[in-house]
């Protein structure tokens, strides 16, 4: 019976099986069921376009977010690249898409794969590097694929940009905000459910080991080089998933988003989210961008009425101030992230209504 | 040949701007171990103090060069007692995002008072002290430069190797559980090369600033290119900074003198990597072999 109960209220894990489950009790796999239903059944239909569009945003950014936190959160690696293979990803589907006329359903899958290829190359380092050694390593990896992206005109066209064709099931074009809904979160929902299981198998196990002592990993035979690799293929997929599904919804692509700045803005929405926790990389994802849409609007309302333009102020400063701030004030003070929070309100109700 | 020499000069001189710059990276990696991605806008913080006490409070250029390395000294000890002290013992990964979000606030901040727009000092070093070599010209501020940086180089250096304050930073680089055990105050030497960093750091912005301008963007990506430099050099080794910096400073200048202006900033990342997989402890770096 207490499988029903609202929230188990104690740990009565008997086996490793049961440590494993992933809802501990019926009420948790009803609860999030519930929720996708309401969420797809009303959500697309009820809100502004624009909400639609930040919605959508959320998103690919969890997407991109959940994959990082398998290298970063899960394995222990850090990767200053991610912003860089977003943007192979988009590029990958949007020169497959155009030269190669592939639908959308092969580009973006293929542009996963490719994205998860490079992503290996840039990992290849983590074979002799570790710690910051590595990190320094997928920084010279986003410079390099960036000023690949920009000069290899011939395939990218540069700066001019590509763009790209509306995405066809045989007649139904995919195009707008509602569509795009169904696309982009039915994807977040597998690319969700397969994070959390991997996890739970042999090579998530492997990962973590290495992430907690890589020395005894490698002590107690887990070939750690074949594994950092896997890791960096998977997170990599996950982000030129992400990367080819932005590209699609944004119709046309240039260069330039893809910088060490969006790297960044990833590794934030991990550890706001909170390290190695699937729903926490989401969290993390919808936290910063609803942050920087709230600063838009701020400082649209501030230029509005006319306080800021004596000041000659623009929108770039304040964002990358509260940014910074945002992401100092989290690992200074939470740095297990929103996850954290959310597990520390859940389990305030653990013996709710009848607690001593 | 002319070509060939301009270049090789060119490249000595920015390749020092690189050296200097990266010296502060150095001096907080070596003591704390801590990858300092701020250090393009302490660079740029320092630079503009110093802009602001010129051309705004309009004081004599020595005492505002002084009084900015006195506070950007202040600046850095804060820094240190404030955010990183907390993070003593923490992953890698908050003590690196702890930097980069210091990163985004300081270039926010400066953002807020003076813009993106580039700024210049009033010129003051005079022409007397150019160097013409032949059909060779260097500019005063690059005598400037390598003069400031050998009167450095040479203090640091007895620093560590003379004074106490120097010797308990090294063995703290070496051994903190020892260093500690030893009666050595770990956490004033941590603030300590914090500030002295950031001291470094806001000089190396002022020199920065007189040769090409004060501007915030410029100032901040100089910091990621201290980056090929350090790993080059050895990231704990003050005289491999300045080696990494000339050596990263001519392949900048060759490459893009005779390949294409355009590879010219992506060439030191390239060699970036290379190091790290061939010989990931730098020329001058201390060797921790490790095969994990």
């Amino acid at each position: 019976m207490k499988k029903f109960s609202f929230h188990s209220c104690g740990n009565y894990r008997e086996d490793y099986a049961e440590e494993l489950k992933i809802f501990e009790t019926y009420f948790g796999r009803i609860c999030l069921g519930l929720f996708l239903i309401l969420f797809f059944a009303v959500a697309p239909f009820v809100v502004s376009a624009y909400m639609l569009y930040i919605l959508n945003m959320i998103g690919i950014a969890a997407i991109a977010a959940i994959g990082l936190n398998i290298l970063i959160g899960y394995t222990g690696q850090i990767s200053l690249g991610h912003g860089a293979f977003f943007g192979v990803g988009a590029y990958a589907a949007a020169i497959l898409a155009t030269r190669l006329g592939l639908g959308f359903y092969l580009a973006i899958p293929a542009a996963g794969i490719i994205t998860a290829l490079v992503g290996m190359i840039f990992g290849i380092p983590s074979g002799r590097l570790k710690g910051l050694y590595l990190t320094i390593a997928t920084l010279a990896g986003q410079f390099i694929i960036e000023y690949v992206l920009i000069h290899w005109d011939s395939l990218t066209k540069g700066t001019m940009g590509i763009t790209l064709p509306a995405p066809k099931i045989i007649q139904w074009e995919i195009a707008g905000d509602k569509a795009f809904f169904f696309l982009i979160f039915i994807s977040l929902v597998l690319m969700t459910w397969f994070a959390v299981n991997i996890m739970r198998s042999k090579y998530g196990r492997a990962f973590i080991a290495i992430r907690d002592n890589d020395r005894a990993a490698e002590g107690m035979g887990i070939p750690i080089f074949r594994y950092k690799l896997l890791s960096f293929a998977i997170s990599s997929f996950y982000a030129g998933f992400a990367g080819a599904l932005w590209a699609y919804y944004m119709i046309s692509i240039t260069t330039e988003p893809f910088n060490l700045g969006l790297s960044v803005e990833f590794i934030a929405m991990v550890i706001i989210g909170g390290l190695g926790n699937i729903p926490g990389a989401i969290f993390g994802a919808t936290f910063i961008t609803l942050l920087n849409e709230f600063l838009r609007f701020f400082t649209g309302l501030l230029m509005n009425i006319g306080f800021v333009v004596s000041f000659g102020l623009n929108m770039a400063p304040l964002r990358e101030f509260t940014f910074g701030l945002v992401i100092v004030l989290f690992i200074l003070l939470e740095p297990r992230g929103l996850a954290e929070l959310w597990r520390i309100a859940r389990s305030s109700f653990r013996l709710w209504p009848f607690s001593y | 040949m002319d070509f060939f020499l301009q270049l090789l000069v060119n490249g000595v001189c920015v390749g020092l701007l690189y050296g200097i710059s990266a010296m502060g990276f150095v001096m907080i990696f070596k003591s704390s171990s801590v990858l300092n991605f701020a250090h393009g806008e302490l660079l740029a913080l320092g630079a503009f103090f110093f802009l602001a006490l010129i051309s705004w409070a309009k004081l004599p250029i020595l005492i505002a060069f002084v009084l900015t390395l006195v506070g950007s000294f202040i600046l850095g000890f804060l820094i240190e007692k404030f955010f990183l002290r907390p993070l003593i013992g923490e992953k890698l990964i908050f003590v690196i995002m702890l930097t980069v979000g210091l990163a985004a606030m300081f270039k926010g901040f400066i953002l807020l008072i003076w813009g993106g727009n580039l700024h210049t000092y009033p010129e003051f070093l005079s022409e007397s002290i150019a160097l013409k070599l032949g059909s060779i010209y260097i500019a005063p501020v690059y005598t400037a430069t390598l003069i400031i940086s050998i009167i450095f180089l040479v203090l640091f250096g007895l620093f560590f190797k003379k004074s106490a304050q120097g010797i308990y930073m090294r063995s703290v680089a070496d051994n903190q559980k020892a260093a500690l055990s030893l009666g050595v105050h770990v956490r004033r030497v941590f603030a300590l090369s914090w500030a002295i960093a950031a001291l470094v750091a806001s000089m190396s912005g002022i020199v920065l600033g007189i040769i090409n301008g004060v501007n915030v963007h410029d100032l901040s990506s100089i910091g990621l290119k201290v980056f090929p430099v350090v790993i080059l050099g050895g990231l704990d080794s003050i005289g491999g900074a300045i080696v990494g910096g000339i050596i990263i400073g001519l392949l900048e200048t060759f490459t893009g003198g005779y390949l294409s202006p355009s590879l010219r900033d992506v060439v030191p990342y390239i060699v970036l990597v290379l190091i790290l997989l061939v010989k990931p402890y730098g020329l001058f770096g201390l060797v921790e072999i490790e095969r994990v």
